[in-house]
């Protein structure tokens, strides 16, 4: 075996060694083994999740041959799950692979408490009715659930569990926190320190644009009553003092600074989405509070009092022209304030764990830490039990989708793949699955589909003809390139959820691999 | 279609269960020249070849993914060996097969698990088989993460495209592409039909500058200041502070970093080590995850298929993925840049029929759009002349006094390919163009407007 590290560098450049330990200690259920069931757990054996077990009570047939690359000639009338499994167990010795040859279907009915025992469930290619049973038993067992579906050319990937929160939710673009509209005392005196009427043309060129700024607004502050420019006219302005700054064409500080300026228009405090988490009633802790929501609580205490309005600070600052011993300067002063910020969250955190009965060290420092730098970050997913969003979807969404350009086709697919369903179950066959009927279920197909809508309370909606003729010609067929990709998108929302980094998909995702126009669906 | 037929159809166990509903039924959302029946699909099998260029993370998943979308004929071309840190994501490899060429070793798994699946190797560079070698694959299929050799096959594919009078691309010589390409849980799909959609070169925007290097560069022959970075920052850091993780938001991790590549950069003579340049090394680091990798593969293999295929719609024609904050696509459809050096109706050059090959050679380092030196000179897939291999060289050398009319069999109009060196933001790279060749007086088309350079 080689070093793990090595094996697994290029990953653990995402997620790092935290992410990597939380996989390496979650126990995954997959079930159904097919090409879609197959490939989202391929993935994740590759990335080293720490044990699985594969549930499918079939035996290989010669057309998985032609969809599953984890099955071979070799596996003919094998267990599907044992020869998957035994694959999957090649591809990473260091995976605990285990596999139970039972249909999914009859387990739920039969033995729901088998599912308890998993940190995440991913169940692909089930059946309306199986997914609305297994979702109340892994909700109930507090259990995360994937569910994936390819379907001819078109698929799905749901995630369902009561709240995933997130500190590390790691967004691509996020504003610096550089508070150069509400520096603090330090940072002040900082830029104090520095003379942007120095002779020295070097020394000019290399101020920070950090200390350019807040000296230049401090000096607007001053001669406009305390404020800082907020109308065009003003932010215009603002930057002409900037450029009257210049002592020479080439100074990449004050070129910063200009292009920077809008840091110190953009309005103090927190953002409206972390204001509505702060107001959320589990800020109210008690015992039974996760370390999160007790975190939050204390943020919350932080913003109010500490903080003036403001979050801890972040940290760290973006590049930007200076002298190195400068720009180390200057790191360090934020730095310094990071510090203070988190020693007054951890304070606050040990009295409200004290308040509710638990050990005020309970949380882990680094914890403390790494949530006050991702403060301004945070994330809370909540989602809908399936069988809320079967029957009663948000209509208002529901019907803008319908008739929406962008989403219509999406809207459309969602719609069949939830009507094929209800066909199976009254015709016992998925419409087109054998060549001798499909004029028949076609327009059986569409009555099934209008009869669906009607249910949901749309009675005028249409779904295009094209979209009914292809999902019958589909004919419920797992296409290997659909299912790599559905199956792809699931082990990707494995991870997230698994290491709770990123930001997990929220609605359903619907995949349309006729033109590739996918669209995320909120019911 | 009678019905003891249709029963025995579905009676009888096939490999294509899943992909025959796809080809053999008609559909509405298809290709205009969709055709769908058992014929379509044997001639799939058949006749449809298809070059996977790389055998990497995109690699490996686009073997497997069109060996079941029912491809039979596929090579593959990657002149990498498998390391270690190919395991997380490089599913068709082995920790005992580290060490050997990744195109073999790919191959052979391809085709150890799925009868019925030819797959031929190359072990090599692309730039080391004949533009001709190209030329005999129904479609390219693209997962590499360099924007050189993207821009290399790209060329070699659009270097096929012929067009006709009225400057409309001929249908038979266009050679489609698919292209791949992740980054972390980002990735992007795009189809390239060369003289219909944009071609590589048309949108080469898209693709900011990568930075890369190997380890061993790194620890034995630094060449740039972002080396002397590297070196410190992944190997001098672990000797020193053994046990102690590196913070790059520490200001002292950082400066002990940047003091150690300063150190190093003096070493070896290396200029241009700044704070602000180590900081921005530091935290730039590719990275590469099997799940991205999976479905950036599948939607190009799935575009392949509708390729050769014309089963469903096509992507028109480039798809962004991310995946890292909730899930987010897009289709949007670039244009081709209509003068486009590389796909469009390509540079004409009128010449005087007495000119040598020497002298044209010459003439294509002058001309203001090309510059182009170091030129190796192809002509219906003859060699005219031949940089290297020095025996090449030496065989074809004899031609460069000869004149080009006589060496182009006297046709009084007709292309030619160019493989050489040209330079782009002050870097040498190398490059292939195709040129219209119109001799003078010949065949009535000296009056003809023969604007050089259009």
């Amino acid at each position: 075996m080689a070093e793990p590290k090595v094996k697994y560098d290029r990953q653990l450049r995402i997620w790092g060694d935290q992410g990597q330990a939380a996989l390496e200690k979650s126990n995954i259920c997959l079930l159904n083994c097919g090409p879609t069931g197959s490939e989202t757990l391929k993935n994740l054996v590759l990335g080293g999740i720490g044990s699985i077990t594969v549930v499918d009570g079939s035996k290989v047939e010669v057309g998985d041959l032609g969809n599953n690359f984890l099955v071979d000639e070799s596996s003919l009338g094998q267990s599907k799950a044992k020869c998957v499994c035994s694959f999957l167990q090649e591809l990473n010795d260091a995976v605990k692979a285990k596999y139970v040859e039972e249909y999914p279907d009859a387990l739920i009915e039969t033995n729901p408490s088998f599912f308890s025992q998993f940190t995440l469930v991913i169940a692909t290619q089930l059946v309306e009715s199986s997914m609305v049973k297994l979702d109340l038993i892994c909700r109930n067992a507090n259990v995360i659930l994937i569910f994936a579906r390819s379907y001819g050319l078109t698929g799905f990937v749901r995630i369902s569990l009561k709240e995933h929160t997130v500190i590390e939710s790691k967004p691509e673009h996020f504003l610096d926190d550089l508070r150069l509209n509400n520096p603090w005392p330090e940072l002040k005196r900082f830029a104090e320190g520095f003379d942007l009427n120095v002779q020295d043309p070097v020394v000019h060129k290399h101020i920070p644009y950090v200390v350019i700024l807040v000296k230049v607004a401090d000096e607007w502050a001053k001669s406009h009553g305390g404020g800082l420019p907020s109308t065009r006219e003003e932010k215009r302005e603002f930057k002409e003092l900037l450029k009257a700054g210049m002592v020479a064409q080439d100074e990449d500080n004050y070129k910063e600074a200009i292009e920077s300026s809008f840091k110190v228009f953009a309005p103090r405090g927190i953002s409206s989405e972390l204001q509505q988490m702060l107001n959320d009633s589990s800020t109210e802790v008690d015992s039974s509070s996760s370390d999160f929501w007790v975190l939050v609580a204390a943020l919350k205490d932080f913003v109010t009092n500490e903080g003036g309005g403001e979050t801890p600070l972040e940290g760290s600052i973006p590049d930007m022209t200076s002298s190195t011993e400068q720009y180390v300067n200057l790191q360090n002063i934020y730095q310094a304030k990071a510090e203070a910020d988190i020693l007054a969250i951890e304070r606050v955190t040990k009295n409200t764990l004290k308040k509710i009965g638990r050990d005020p060290n309970s949380i882990p420092r680094a914890t403390i830490k790494s949530f006050c730098k991702n403060a301004r970050k945070l994330k809370v997913c909540r989602y809908r039990l399936i069988a809320d969003e079967f029957n009663s979807p948000n209509l208002p969404e529901l019907q803008k989708y319908l008739t929406d350009e962008d989403y219509s086709i999406a809207m459309g697919i969602y719609i069949l793949l939830r009507a094929v369903d209800r066909f199976a179950a009254n015709y016992n066959s998925f419409p087109g699955q054998f060549d001798n009927a499909m004029d028949e279920d076609i327009s059986r197909l569409k009555s099934t589909a209008v009869g669906l809508l009607n249910d949901l309370g749309c009675n005028s909606a249409t779904l295009a003809e094209d979209l009914i003729n292809e999902m019958c010609r589909f004919g419920a067929a797992e296409l290997h390139a659909v299912a790599a990709l559905v199956g792809g998108i699931a082990s990707q929302e494995a991870i997230k959820l698994i290491t709770r980094q990123f930001v997990p998909i929220s609605g359903t995702y619907i995949f349309n691999g006729i033109d590739h126009k996918s669209q995320l669906l909120l019911l | 279609m009678a019905d003891t037929s249709v029963h025995l159809q579905q009676q009888q166990p096939s490999r294509s269960r899943d992909l025959d509903k796809l080809l053999l039924r008609p559909g509405n959302l298809v290709g205009p020249r969709f055709e769908p029946g058992t014929e379509l699909r044997d001639d799939l099998q058949a006749f449809a070849k298809v070059l996977v260029v790389g055998a990497g993370g995109l690699g490996c998943e686009l073997l497997k993914d069109l060996a079941l979308t029912g491809f039979c004929n596929l090579e593959v071309i990657d002149m990498d060996r498998i390391e270690v840190t190919n395991l997380n994501r490089q599913f068709l490899f082995r920790l005992e097969d580290v060490g050997k060429p990744k195109a073999e070793v790919a191959a052979k798994r391809v085709m150890e698990r799925i009868s019925g699946v030819d797959i031929v190797p190359h072990f090599c560079r692309i730039e080391d088989k004949d533009i001709e070698f190209y030329n005999d694959f129904s479609i390219i299929a693209l997962g590499l993460d360099s924007i050189e050799a993207r821009s290399y096959i790209n060329n070699v594919a659009c270097s096929f495209l012929e067009y006709d009078s009225d400057d409309n691309p001929r249908e038979e010589t266009i050679k489609p592409m698919v292209d791949g390409g992740t980054e972390g849980f980002k990735g992007h799909a795009r189809v390239i039909m060369p003289g219909i959609t944009p071609c590589f070169e048309c949108t080469i925007w898209l693709f900011p500058p990568q930075v890369k290097f190997p380890l061993c560069t790194l620890a034995e022959t630094p060449r740039t200041a972002a080396h002397c970075i590297e070196y410190a920052h992944l190997i001098k850091w672990d000797e020193v502070h053994r046990g102690v993780p590196f913070d790059p938001d520490n200001p002292n991790n950082m400066k002990w970093v940047y003091d150690e590549a300063v150190k190093r950069a003096e070493l070896f003579g290396i200029p241009g080590v700044t704070y602000s340049f180590t900081q921005g090394v530091v935290k730039n680091i590719i990275p590469a995850i099997a799940s991205t990798n999976a479905i950036i593969s599948a939607a190009c293999a799935l575009e392949t298929l509708k390729i050769a295929t014309e089963c469903s719609k096509t992507l028109s024609n480039y798809l962004t993925y991310n995946g890292s904050e909730g899930l987010h696509t897009k289709v949007t459809e670039f244009e081709r840049d209509r003068d486009c050096l590389v796909c469009g109706p390509g540079i004409r050059i009128e010449l005087d029929p007495s000119i040598t090959l020497q002298k044209f050679m010459d003439l294509l380092e002058e001309h203001p759009k090309l510059q182009l030196s170091k030129a190796s000179v192809t002509h219906r897939g003859k060699n005219l002349y031949m940089q290297a291999p020095p025996v090449l060289e030496e065989m074809t050398r004899s031609n460069l006094t000869l004149s080009l009319f006589n060496l182009m069999g006297k046709l009084p109009k007709d292309i030619v390919h160019v493989n050489g060196m040209t330079s782009k933001n002050d870097q040498k790279t190398s490059c292939l163009r195709k040129l219209h060749v119109v001799f003078k007086g010949v065949d009535g088309v000296a009056d003809m407007d023969t604007a050089g350079g259009a």
